[in-house]
């Protein structure tokens, strides 16, 4: 089962080559290969969202997604959100709102956000709701996200990002 | 200092690591030479191990070594019981591997070791079990008739049985003008936090010792128990917490796998990390709730209640676990809530069956007798034709009765007492913020073509207590920076934060000088953990009553410094003062430099640091009232929770933040619980759920906004800091308020959970109009 595969792809603005397992998930690739362990894995079945990384502008689920399926891909994790010191404003309005307990889920909400205010920079409630609504959170009721997301909206959302 | 920490909200320091994808949880521990290990469990229910052949599995390339209980040898341990010890339960303990039977699907039989988890994952196709498939039992009923034995050798499936028995009530039963009986259940499901289980083992056989990440909840615990079965002084064996996803009872408990990952890197000398997955998780770590509750209740026709009778069974799975008789016992603990009830007598059944373990999941046994106690309320209420929420309120205990004794309703030396409270404030406060009178019109079928209802449930839950005491050290460094060890672990909550907050309010230093550091055994030698909303309690006041010493020895210390009198000095934001004169204040940091510098030997060590313990059996309790309005689609029986509120009293809040963060959390999974998740069982003992995509978590369009109120207004006086636990208030009174919605929505009783939508259309069909 060893099935082995060159693969290139660009992670937060820096490109890689390496050689890979064929059967290798893009999550494990993420966190094992690159040490990138912000994604995180709650379930490896698709459903809790917390692998969700940013493959070419759109949100998706990395436990689902083989590497080898990302090569020549451009890759965002949650790693990348940030500029240097200076917290992504979706960051900053998840520790003022207390939008996260536990943090394990946290890097998938900030992930699917992020493509979401892209697409939607002035949502409602009621469409931020529907947007995360494939990510689970255990601790915190999603109550405090979903206004940390609607809070950070109007920076976040026009920003563009290369 | 004008001001203080406590009660201001202030922003989580935990936050930047977790914001940033730079925490550390246990499957990101790395290191050199590390294998990984996966766990054959059982198919079968119940079935007989004939043989286990791992040779084709030994031979794989990239497996290091496949190992089953032969191999542990006369090491073979099994998962103690550390609380609820009822007599009889210690017969029905889990192995660490299966011995001979295996006694509920993904029980563990074997473990394979190898370079990946994907090449240890392919050895267990490899691993050859014979099993001798045995009849299985599946129901409580069923199991109490003893004619399918989970545990053949004990002759029985009753594994333990406790009695309550406080006043006279079958005298009362005898005596009232009204009786009911009725029969509860409440279904299993568990608590899921987003990290699955995980363990890093690291022996090295240089220094002879262990490191073990991923423990978390009670580290020193398991550290005792791991460190006695691998016949290590536990002074060699290090337990480190790291950061963690969610625990939620669940989480951080002594499991077979906290035996099995330690033993592997022993054998091998190796780190060896196991990281459990999301069907593993629902297999194997703890199911909860799943208690049945036969419930009388007695009262004079003017609604007074006189008494309560209870049969109470717990499904408790095919084995004890660490809980032991917690989760049906904590159901009799609290039954006659906020209320004054002279009789109750309670018999507990702790039943065992071919199932998962039963352990705890947030306020267990109190989210069931809440349930049972509220709609039974409802039905009386109706029965005596008597407005439910005057009768709630004719029967509170009044601030005059309190502190309340309820007397011995657990297996304790300690009778149960209600410490402090005004209950009928709470409830006017919780009725005028829902609007309640304008709502309570708002019943059955509506312009939507929906059946509304609203429901209300009283709770009082023990936060604090169950184990006696939690330390703190503390120690100035340079700089005046202080470094605050805490006995207990963290799993989300914040703790890094709020005892910074209590840690520099007591000591008179800013909160940034403060560091926190927590769940690991080598900061403190002794301490129990995290659970039953315990930590603000024990640690909160440990940390309080340590930073008080260590304010005494710095004003000592400053006082020889300066030769001054220490009675007169005092610390304010990190400086030493001397009020009422012109001195200059001293910066903490400098009193230090000047002691590591300049301290002679008639001065005495240069200490500046501080242990201390607090330590109580008292048990504080919060209480509080849930309110619900739901809508009920006749068609495919969806139940819509449009606006709910929970108002609880904690006595004192530290960091409001932190403090609505757990109140709305743990309202969320208490209606996901009640109206999403159940953990089901198919035929031949097959767990159905095994996937996010079966066993359904509430998610963001699933819940309505929570609105919640905290109140402040009985402090416990059995603690110098007057707080309760906040963590789970906001979960106690959920199926309570949602099951009495529903009734009055529908027109019906609802006795069992969950509230799904099968059910719930069944209900309308029973009903004849749907």
């Amino acid at each position: 089962m060893s099935t082995k595969s060159i693969l290139n792809l660009t992670v937060n603005g820096k490109a890689y080559e390496k050689l890979v397992e064929v059967r290798m998930t893009l999550a494990d690739f993420l966190r094992n290969e690159l040490d990138l362990t912000g994604t995180h894995l709650g379930c490896e079945h698709g459903v809790c969202g917390a692998c969700t990384v940013i493959m070419d502008g759109e949100a998706v689920r990395s436990c689902l997604l083989l590497a080898v399926q990302a090569e020549g891909a451009t890759l965002e994790t949650v790693e990348g959100l940030a500029d240097g010191d200076r917290l992504h404003p979706l960051q900053a309005a998840f520790q003022d709102r207390h939008a996260l307990q536990c943090g394990f889920c946290t890097p998938g909400f900030l992930m699917t956000a992020t493509a979401f205010l892209k697409e939607n920079p002035s949502p409602t409630d009621a469409e931020i709701r529907e947007a995360i609504s494939g990510n689970i959170c255990r601790c915190t009721g999603y109550q405090p996200i979903i206004e940390a997301i609607g809070q950070a909206a109007p920076e976040a959302g026009g920003k563009p990002r290369e | 200092m004008a001001e203080t920490y406590i009660g201001a909200p202030i922003k989580r320091r935990e936050d930047v690591r977790f914001i940033t994808g730079t925490g550390t949880y246990v499957d990101d521990i790395k290191l050199p030479h590390m294998v990984h290990a996966a766990i054959l469990r059982s198919p079968h229910a119940h079935a007989r191990i004939r043989d286990i052949d791992t040779s084709r599995a030994e031979a794989l390339p990239g497996v290091v070594s496949v190992f089953t209980l032969k191999d542990i040898g006369e090491l073979d341990a099994t998962v103690p019981i550390r609380m609820y010890k009822i007599p009889g339960l210690d017969k029905y303990l889990q192995p660490s591997l299966a011995r001979d039977e295996v006694r509920y699907v993904g029980e563990p039989v074997a473990v394979a070791v190898a370079e990946s988890r994907y090449l240890a994952e392919d050895a267990l196709d490899a691993i050859d079990v014979d099993y001798e498939v045995l009849q299985e039992v599946m129901d409580v009923r069923e199991a109490m008739e003893d004619k399918v034995l989970v545990h053949e050798h004990n002759g029985t499936n009753l594994a333990g049985v406790h009695h309550v028995s406080i006043g006279d009530a079958d005298k009362a039963f005898a005596e009232a003008d009204y009786t009911r009986r009725e029969e509860f259940r409440v279904h299993r499901f568990t608590g899921n936090p987003m990290e699955t289980r995980g363990i890093v083992a690291h022996f090295d056989r240089g220094k002879g010792e262990l490191r073990v990440y991923g423990a978390t909840k009670l580290p020193h615990l398991n550290r005792q128990t791991i460190a006695a079965f691998l016949q290590l002084p536990e002074h060699k064996c290090h337990f480190e917490e790291n950061d963690v996803g969610g625990g939620f009872g669940i989480r951080g408990e002594l499991y077979p796998e906290d035996f099995l990952i330690p033993f592997a890197s022993v054998r091998l000398g190796l780190p060896v990390k196991w990281i459990e997955d999301r069907r593993e998780h629902l297999l194997a770590a703890n199911h909860s709730r799943q208690v049945t509750c036969e419930l009388e209740i007695a009262a004079r026709k003017d609604g007074t209640l006189l008494a309560i009778r209870a049969q109470i069974y717990g499904d408790m799975g095919a084995y004890v676990r660490t809980h032991g008789g917690l989760v049906p016992c904590s159901t009799g603990a609290l039954l006659t809530g906020p209320y004054r009830i002279p009789n109750y007598q309670a018999k507990i059944h702790c039943v065992m069956t071919n199932k998962t373990g039963l352990g705890t999941l947030r306020a267990p046994g109190r989210v069931e007798s809440c349930f049972y106690r509220e709609r039974m309320l409802d039905m009386m209420a109706r029965d005596l034709d008597l407005d439910p929420v005057e009768l709630r309120r004719k029967n509170l205990v009044t601030p005059e009765e309190i502190p309340y004794e309820i007397g011995f309703t657990r297996p304790s030396a300690h009778p149960t007492i209600l410490d402090s409270g005004d209950y009928a404030s709470a409830l006017r406060q919780a009725l005028e913020r829902f609007e309640y009178d304008e709502m309570k019109g708002i019943r059955g079928l509506q312009e939507d073509g929906r059946y509304h209802g609203v429901g209300l449930s009283y709770f009082v839950k023990n936060t604090g207590g169950l184990e006696p005491y939690e330390g703190a050290r503390m120690v100035v460094g340079e700089g005046g920076g202080v470094s605050v060890f805490l006995s207990i672990a963290q799993l989300g909550q914040g703790h890094e934060t709020a005892m910074a907050q209590i840690c520099a309010d007591a000591l008179g230093v800013t909160m940034d000088a403060i560091s926190v550091f927590h769940g690991n055994t080598d900061l403190s030698p002794f301490g129990w953990g995290t659970f039953a909303s315990r930590g603000t309690v024990m640690a909160g006041n440990a940390v309080h009553l340590t930073a008080l010493q260590l304010k005494d020895k710095i004003l000592e210390a400053a006082a020889r410094h300066l030769d001054v009198d220490a009675s007169g000095l005092t610390l304010e934001d990190g400086n030493i003062v001397q009020p009422g004169t012109e001195a200059p204040a001293l910066p903490l940091g400098e009193l230090v430099a000047h002691m590591r510098e300049s301290i002679t030997p008639e001065q005495g060590v240069p200490e500046l640091e501080a242990t201390a313990y607090y330590n109580s059996n008292n048990i504080t309790h919060t209480y509080g009232v849930h309110l619900a309005h739901v809508a009920v689609d006749p068609e495919t029986g969806v139940l819509e929770v449009l606006k709910y509120l929970v108002v609880e009293d904690v006595g004192r809040v530290v960091n409001p933040l932190m403090v609505r963060g757990q109140t709305v959390g743990a309202a969320v999974q208490g209606i996901g619980g009640v109206v999403l998740e159940e953990l089901v069982y198919g035929e031949s003992g097959q767990l159905l759920t095994t996937t996010f995509l079966d066993y359904l978590l509430p998610t963001s369009t699933d819940v309505p906004p929570i609105d919640d109120l905290v109140l402040e207004e009985a402090p416990s006086p059995y603690n110098p800091l007057g707080v309760k636990g906040a963590g789970e208030g906001g979960i106690v009174g959920t199926a309570g308020a949602l099951g009495n919605a529903v009734s009055n929505a529908l027109g019906i009783e609802v006795k069992d959970l969950p509230l799904s939508p099968d059910r719930v259309r069944a209900w309308i069909r029973a009903r004849g109009d749907g």
